[in-house]
């Protein structure tokens, strides 16, 4: 890794509120929920007058150059007509805590007791007054919403039906599980959950299962010194939905954050992870698999990762990759921003495309914004085929073509996999991945 | 076992001739060996046997077992009992030693109809195998050929073969990057493979290799060619004289 120092001027959003078409969609947009009141009412009340003042974003705003924001921006989602089909669900064989949301609302009936020791769990429907969470819920997606306008995240604070309140005061025995499911076939699940992992706490939080047409989920993550969190998502579509989600999460000093996203299918996806590294040696890795085949339905997917380095000797890694077929198309956004003062600051980016045909295409904006002299910054962007020389190596070996390519498929995503520090689980979602290259060839 | 004739190669994307008439023929349990100068075509002939992309066969023949192996795909090549130990084994991240060779053995006994190995039994045999080679059941663990040495490739290489178990067996400069002990080892794995039903196509560039692999046949390849072939003393006449003489005589 080389020490760079490059310096790119910000991106400023175009403001499209004013407008007054863009105003009545936003309007159209909120009539058709129903907003919640409840304990955090002048969290949400702030939010909507935020996302009044940005609006919703058009297809000119900068930060969605990539991604039509329109799917999510109608009153009413497309409703899915295909059924879901049946899969055993993955984080199988383990123990650990499972908590149901169904249409993006929590099911205490098919969920597990909320009681685990070392955490408090409350969900946010049912959140009283004077509630923990109040001081937190809404303020680090109000602090994401600078420099870059993330619409869709007041959105969601203003009116998210439901969540998880988490504090994790201790190092508990096992994960807590978020498994999705979906009833409506034109569900607009909304959650929001709010996490605050206390000085030296742990947390494993797992994340499977199907949403409805169209989601929104935004989690906020405020990890004290010494705090950690492993956050580890698997999310597959086999219908054309419609989703979107935001991890906005401050790591104070000598905490960790490590999320791992797998995603496999869709229609029209965008991931975003805003880091806020503010205390000192502050550790944070983001990373994806992504498989995405045109053929299943027209297949985008978008990650965009916003971290800023506030303090010194903060290391911050994003490995994001992308296999794409049949016209698939893939984005990464990935910005490290380098605040003057965060020296020795280990900053890592790598976004990679492989892809299996000439159909699809990967668009990439890699971004480093550095403003302090001592730090070591690099980033990287690929796109390629399938490389002859293995697959040649692999047939000369008797491997047939197709299962040749599986094999080079999962040896792609390895790098992005390596960040689930949990090895069982991670061999538990590269067998996955292997079951489902294998049954269908066409991913 | 093998018989190449009259083959004539091009490369796919230019019009370059390599191979211009080659022919050779390996019977059962005998090893051959190919030495020539640089650029005479010996690599290209082990990938065109193999079955790698990028070649066209212009004119001439390939047959293993009388079957010709030149409308094969690369796996059923293998299947048929071919081999090619690589002259630069390719790393494969992300996919385990053990997984991989299990899958290789097992889809090549799947295309010949026969039973695939449980996990237990082949867990015994690579394990066993890998001992004589000396590779390590970390090494066997570890991503294919990824922070192997040079040696720990090729001997990985010999791994296959022994796994595997090809009726003919193409080396291509099995000994290049080898030390003196790492080629005595896979010399040693390559001799322990040698039987009466099992044939070897030994290419490299230094008689070297060849005190401990002995060949009963060396041919001297030249221009897409063979140009002489001869008994094991004429590995040791190129060794002194280099190739220039014949070179001269085949004109």
């Amino acid at each position: 890794m080389s020490d760079t120092a490059v310096k790119t001027k910000v991106q400023q959003t175009p403001q499209v509120s004013g407008a007054p078409k863009a105003a009545d969609a936003l309007e159209a947009r909120l009539a058709a929920l129903d907003l919640p009141r409840g304990a955090f009412a002048s969290a949400r009340g702030a939010a909507l007058t935020r996302l009044r003042d940005m609006g919703l974003p058009g297809p000119r705003d900068e930060y969605w150059r990539y991604t039509d924001p329109r799917p999510f921006n109608t009153p009413e989602p497309k409703p899915l007509t295909v059924e879901a089909a049946l899969e055993s669900p993955l984080f199988t064989g383990r123990d650990k805590l499972t908590l149901v949301f169904v249409d993006g609302v929590f099911d205490a009936e098919a969920s597990d007791d909320l009681s685990l020791e070392g955490v408090e769990i409350a969900t946010l429907a049912g959140a009283g007054a004077g509630h923990w969470a109040a001081d937190l819920f809404g303020t680090l997606e109000t602090a994401g919403q600078s420099p870059v306008k993330r619409p869709f995240a007041a959105l969601n604070t203003a009116a998210a039906q439901d969540g998880l309140l988490i504090r994790v005061t201790g190092k508990p025995s096992k994960p807590v599980h978020v498994l999705h499911r979906r009833r409506a076939a034109d569900a607009d699940a909304m959650w929001h959950h709010v996490i605050r992992v206390e000085t030296g706490a742990e947390l494993t939080l797992l994340e499977s299962g199907m949403v409805g047409a169209r989601s929104n989920g935004v989690i906020e993550v405020d990890l004290a010194p010494g705090a950690k969190l492993h956050h580890v998502a698997a999310k597959r579509a086999v219908d054309p939905r419609v989703g979107l989600s935001h991890v906005f999460a401050r790591v104070a000093e000598g905490a960790t954050l490590k999320s791992f996203t797998l995603s496999v299918n869709g229609h029209h996806m965008r991931n975003e992870a805003v880091i806020d590294m503010d205390g000192d040696d502050a550790v944070a890795h983001v990373a994806a698999a992504v498989l995405g085949d045109g053929d299943v339905g027209p297949f985008h997917h978008d990650d965009t990762v916003f971290i800023t380095h506030g303090a010194e000797r903060g290391e911050s890694r994003q490995v994001f990759k992308k296999v794409l077929k049949n016209g698939a198309t893939g984005v990464f956004q990935g910005k490290i921003l380098v605040k003057p003062g965060a020296q020795k600051t280990d900053g890592y980016q790598i976004s990679q495309a492989l892809l299996l045909d000439e159909a699809s295409q990967f668009l990439a904006k890699p971004e480093l914004e550095i403003y302090a002299d001592d730090v070591k910054c690099s980033h990287g962007s690929t796109t390629g085929a399938i490389d002859e020389d293995a697959l040649f190596y692999l047939r000369s070996r008797g491997v047939p073509r197709e299962r040749a390519i599986v094999f080079l498929v999962l040896s792609f995503l390895a790098d992005a996999l390596e960040e689930v520090e949990d090895e069982s689980l991670r061999d538990e979602i590269n067998e996955r991945l292997d079951a489902w290259l294998t049954t269908r060839p066409q991913i | 076992m093998l018989k190449i004739n009259n083959l004539h190669v091009k490369l796919e994307e230019e019009d370059k001739q390599i191979l211009k008439g080659l022919s050779l023929e390996v019977p059962a349990g005998e090893v051959h060996a190919i030495m020539g100068p640089n650029g005479s075509g010996k690599s290209t002939l082990s990938y065109v046997l193999s079955g790698r992309d990028g070649y066209e066969v212009t004119d001439g023949e390939a047959t293993l077992d009388g079957e010709s192996l030149l409308d094969m795909e690369p796996e059923e090549r293998a299947a048929a009992g071919l081999f090619l130990a690589f002259q630069y084994p390719v790393e494969i991240p992300g996919v385990g030693n053990m997984t991989f060779l299990r899958t290789a053995v097992n889809a090549q006994r799947k295309a010949r109809g026969e039973e695939e190995l449980s996990s237990g039994e082949f867990l015994k045999v690579v394990r066993a195998k890998a001992a004589e080679l000396q590779i390590s059941p970390e090494m066997l663990k570890r991503p294919v050929n990824v922070g192997f040495s040079g040696g720990e490739k090729k001997r990985n290489e010999i791994l296959q073969m022994a796994m595997l178990e090809p009726r003919m067996c193409i080396m291509d400069e099995t000994d290049s990057g080898l030390d003196v002990d790492a080629m005595r080892l896979v010399s040693e794995g390559v001799n322990a493979l040698r039987s009466p039903d099992r044939s070897f196509l030994v290419i490299t560039h230094y008689q070297r290799l060849l005190n401990h692999i002995q060949p009963d046949v060396v041919h001297i390849m030249s221009n897409g060619r063979i140009i002489k072939s001869g008994g094991p003393d004429l590995a040791l006449e190129v060794e002194e004289n280099g190739y220039g003489d014949l070179l001269a005589e085949a004109g």
